[in-house]
């Protein structure tokens, strides 16, 4: 077999340190080329081998062919952020093999499939040249199987390099394919030669090295969209409505798997739930509306596009006061955008979205069991507060695997918020009205449609109304239905999750993030620390700003907001609730679809503080 | 014929089957222009409903933006109301049938309401076959933004504004039936026993029951030649059946020679009789309706009454295999899983 082991680089010296558990892995192929199962064997493997790992698929807008890279970090220290380079380069791409090797650093290493037809054209790097077709054939498999089995021959042989056990491995594998020995067996059999193949023809020259650790004892691996999904199915959902779109589908497809395995009665078969797909994002939300008024805890999931055809019943839901979940997988641009890339872009206009003088509750998650606890509480909150809430995730969390600590069952009872019921009207002699503020929470009470008794009716109106939901185009009506609007959102305020924070004696810079950024704010605060600059962090949880923003910021010379987006949304809304404080932040924000990393918030802090 | 057991609604009768008076279904007063459609329309809902001795608390009402949609608050006080966005009906009623399978649906649109910007949802509504009466109070016009064109205005239609209309009408019995409809029907605001027989068998349908009644704006679109005023509608009202509905709890106390009528029965056992005027009609056959519809949007007829019928498709709460309990009022020891189960899922993803 003609192969060909690397010398060992010029610039290296010959006796390097082995690198351990510090790494990152890009693979690069093809998109619809199968590798996505793959990868996915090798994070979880590296999971079950106790190593902290995050995985990232930085994926074209394209069903099959244009070019994929999917990064696996490896770190002992636990920092999951993107990071800008590779250690390890996987080439299976024959577009981008080129460009993907040049881009890497003197002394790191690729492997790269023999049918690319590439010579490496390097001498500071360690290549591994690899018979990936032949190795295919081991499986057993056909046809387009067959090309699937070639990702298989470079799981094989990087487990080999790096030391990946080969147990680990076959358990992932079967953990994917929910234990079908039909589906493990060919792909088992392409990495166990690949292995061998690997031990007797390759000489290792580089340091890079996996050791068994327990630093993932009690966590799972999990992605975003399915965390929304079980907290909606644990909070209680009772209706969704949604229609297709990239990074929100999973949602509602993770929603309808476990909702069927969770929720079905035991007695009848039936679903105690319902979903739709709707004709357009704008039907379903006025489907969640529609079913929220009645009284069923409904929700719905989208991303950017579908933000927008959502304005107008957003504003007429925050009007009329009807719960509502609305799930946005934050993504890039109009129409297509940037589909399958990551943002923040759309914090300021789900707070404000609607007619104009409409504000709703956003909720930040900023780790992935935060998105299960939020989306549970999310439909609490909702009922609670008769209002749409908003909870933005975006496409990194959604549609990327993560470790996550296992989620923590609600801990408190389901929240059906103020409903009067037909006894209750009779023992309040029929006297209410539904936007009477009895509580002086500014929140009213309400009944359902089907409330049986003859007082219990009031009509639900975009118009202006009293507070007994009767048209009223009186000037005190108008202002004194948006003051106790205005009340309810103070109430809401005060409940909603409140920031994390990590004041650091004598820091005068403080870092504000929210979202997904947060892994990465956490390392570049390590990194800056190096450097001898201290920061403190406090990451926001929710719109409205808690109170205890500004106290935050006014302990701080300066404050740097970290976000993912062109305009700085989040610096200017912090801006607008403390004025006084105003010149104290900057902004810190970049929005090129990929994740954040921990280098570029630490150079780009250092810079603007020089 | 025997004669019924039950209190009869019919004639003077002062109480419905419910013992409650007219009155009770009754809404707020309307501030529509005086001699609209629409207030006739209203009042032929009440008719409807009380006569039927239906139990209001368990009727949503729901309506879109116009003159048309204001008038749910002016019927039936004891049901909630849902006014919702311009169009945009069909999806609040979607998400509300599902979420309470007890509730009875009544919708009003208008022609712009459901002919233009909620066109889509209209469509898709029937597609699901969303169980509901939806009435469009079709006058040709938008009435509350003051005399637009309607994308039902005839070809020749002429506003004081607007001017002249050249485009092509779009017959929304005609776009129900394509969308498998399984209940369409017209009418005229202006022939009151046809109404309340279509409204009454509409309650009665198992899934959407469409009703296009010609709802003349008098303020807008009253001109005589227009085919949306109501001399018009006098002139050229042609009933192709007398509609009786025969409620389940009813016996057929009409007359009417076997040949003559068509007797049509519903999932909850009762029954619509057609009794044919003077077109011979087949109201089950879908080709046969749309051909008609055909017809009268060519050749500018006015054809009324119950254009076709079938009751054999699954409504929307059929598909959705919802269980007996209202998703509304499931309790939360149903709609929570236990902490096992969460335990469970976390050791497998472990
Ligand atoms: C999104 C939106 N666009 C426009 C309007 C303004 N508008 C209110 S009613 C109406 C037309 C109503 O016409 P129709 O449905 O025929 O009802 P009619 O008044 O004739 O009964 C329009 C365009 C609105 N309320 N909302
Ligand atoms: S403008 Fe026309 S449709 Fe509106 S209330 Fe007056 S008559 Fe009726
Ligand atoms: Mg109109």
């Amino acid at each position: 077999m003609a192969v060909e082991v690397q010398t060992k680089p010029a610039t290296q010296s010959p006796s390097r340190e082995p690198i351990v558990n510090d790494f990152s892995i890009t693979i690069a192929t093809k998109n619809g080329s199968g590798s996505q199962t793959a990868n996915a064997t090798i994070l979880r493997a590296l999971f079950k081998m106790g190593i902290p790992v995050s995985g990232k698929n930085i994926f074209p807008s394209n069903i099959q062919g244009l070019p994929t890279w999917y990064t696996i970090r490896v770190n002992k220290d636990g920092f999951t952020a993107r990071k800008d380079e590779s250690e390890i380069l996987i080439a299976m791409n024959k577009a981008t093999v080129i460009e993907d090797v040049q881009k890497m650093k003197p002394g790191t290493m690729c492997i790269y499939s023999d049918g690319l037809g590439y010579t490496p054209q390097r001498d500071d790097v360690i290549f591994y040249k690899i018979p990936a077709a032949k190795m295919a054939a081991t499986s057993g498999l056909e046809g387009k199987l067959r090309g699937y089995a070639e990702n298989m021959a470079y799981v094989g042989v990087l487990a080999n390099l790096l030391g990946i056990e080969y147990v680990e491995l076959e358990a992932a594998l079967s953990h994917q394919f929910k234990g079908k020995a039909k589906a493990v067996e060919p792909n088992t059999k392409t990495i166990k030669a690949a292995m061998e193949w690997a031990k007797a023809e390759l000489t290792k020259t580089d340091p890079y090295r996996v050791e068994r650790m327990d630093k993932t004892t009690g966590m799972i691996t999990i992605d975003g969209n399915t965390a929304a999904a079980l907290g909606a199915v644990y909070g209680g959902v009772t209706f969704a409505a949604w229609y297709p779109i990239t990074p929100a589908t999973s949602v509602a497809e993770a929603l309808g798997y476990y909702l069927k395995q969770l929720r079905t009665d035991p007695a009848t078969q039936k679903p105690t739930y319902s979903i739709i797909q709707a004709e357009d994002e704008l039907a379903a939300l006025g489907m969640v509306v529609g079913a929220g008024w009645a009284g069923a805890r409904a929700m719905t999931s989208t991303s950017g596009p579908g933000i927008s055809l959502m304005a107008e019943f957003a504003g007429y839901a925050y009007f009329t006061e009807i719960p509502a979940v609305i799930v946005n997988v934050q993504r890039m641009g109009p129409s297509t955008g940037l589909p399958t890339r990551t943002s923040q872009g759309d914090v300021i206009p789900c707070y404000f979205l609607g007619h104009g003088d409409s504000k709703h509750p956003c909720l930040l998650p900023g780790t992935i069991k935060e998105i299960f606890e939020f989306s549970w509480r999310a439909l609490d909150l909702a009922e609670r507060f008769q209002t749409p809430i908003f909870l933005l995730t975006d496409l990194d969390f959604g549609m990327n695997q993560w470790m996550s600590e296992s989620f923590d069952y609600p801990d408190r009872e389901i929240d059906r918020g103020k409903v009067l019921s037909a006894e209750d009207l009779v023992r309040l002699k029929g006297n209410w009205g539904r936007y009477r503020d009895v509580d002086g929470d500014g929140i009213g009470w309400r009944t359902l449609p089907g409330t049986d008794h003859p007082l219990a009716a009031y009509f639900t109106r975009g118009t202006g109304h009293t507070d007994r939901a009767t048209y009223s185009e009186k000037p005190e009506d108008w202002e004194g239905n948006l003051e106790r609007l205005n009340r309810k959102f103070e109430s809401a305020r005060k409940v909603l999750p409140a920031p994390v924070e990590d004041q650091v004696d004598g820091a005068e810079i403080g870092i504000i993030g929210f979202g997904s950024t947060d892994p990465a704010i956490v390392e570049a605060r390590v990194l800056l620390a190096k450097k001898g600059i201290k920061t403190s962090y406090m990451r926001l949880r929710a719109l409205p700003l808690s109170e205890s923003v500004s106290s935050f910021i006014r302990a701080h010379e300066r404050v740097y907001v970290v976000e993912m987006n062109t305009d700085a949304q989040m610096t200017q809304l912090l801006r607008l609730d403390t004025p006084e404080l105003a010149a104290r932040i900057f902004q810190l924000n970049k929005n090129d679809g990929l994740p954040l990393t921990a280098r570029w918030i630490s150079e780009s802090l250092q810079k603007m503080e020089a | 014929m025997a004669t019924p057991t039950t209190t009869q609604p019919r004639g003077s009768a002062k109480v419905n089957r419910l013992g409650l008076e007219k009155s009770v279904y009754k809404g707020l007063d309307s501030t529509l222009c005086n001699g609209c459609g629409h207030d006739s329309i209203s009042a032929r809902i009440i008719d409807a409903c009380w006569e039927l001795g239906i139990k209001a608390e368990y009727v949503a009402k729901f309506s879109g933006i116009g003159c048309s949609s204001k008038s749910p608050a002016y019927f039936l006080s004891r049901s909630h109301g849902f006014n919702s966005l311009h169009g945009r009906m069909p999806s609040v009623a979607t998400g509300a049938m599902v979420a309470n399978n007890t509730l009875t649906g009544i919708g009003v649109s208008g022609d712009g309401d459901t002919g233009s910007i909620g066109f889509g949802q209209f469509k898709h509504a029937v597609r699901r076959n969303v169980p509901m009466v939806y009435i469009i109070e079709n006058n040709g016009v938008y009435g509350l933004t003051k005399g637009q064109f309607s994308a039902t205005a005839d070809v020749g239609q002429e506003l004081k504004h607007a001017g002249l209309n050249e485009l092509p009408p779009i017959d929304l019995c005609l776009e129900a039936l394509v969308a498998d409809c399984g209940f369409v029907a017209r009418a005229f605001a202006g022939d009151p026993k046809q109404v309340t027989e279509l409204v009454k068998a509409a309650l009665s349908f198992k899934g959407t029951a469409v009703i296009d009644i010609i709802s003349p704006c008098v303020t807008f679109n009253d001109k005589d030649d227009s085919t949306k005023s109501y001399s018009w509608g006098k002139t050229h009202n042609e009933r192709i059946f007398d509609v009786t509905f025969v409620p389940s709890y009813e016996e057929i106390t009409v007359d009417y020679d076997e040949g003559q009528a068509k007797e049509v029965e519903l999932h909850d056992g009762s029954k619509i009789v057609l009794k044919k005027v003077d077109r011979s009609h087949d109201p089950t056959n879908r080709m046969a309706a749309i051909t008609l519809m055909e017809q009268a949007k060519t050749n500018q007829l006015f054809v009324t009454g119950l254009i076709y019928i079938n009751s054999d498709r699954p409504d929307l709460r059929d598909y959705e295999d919802l269980p007996e309990t209202p998703l509304a009022l499931m309790p939360s020891s149903v709609t929570r899983p236990s902490k096992e189960s969460l335990t469970k899922l976390m050791q497998g993803m472990m």
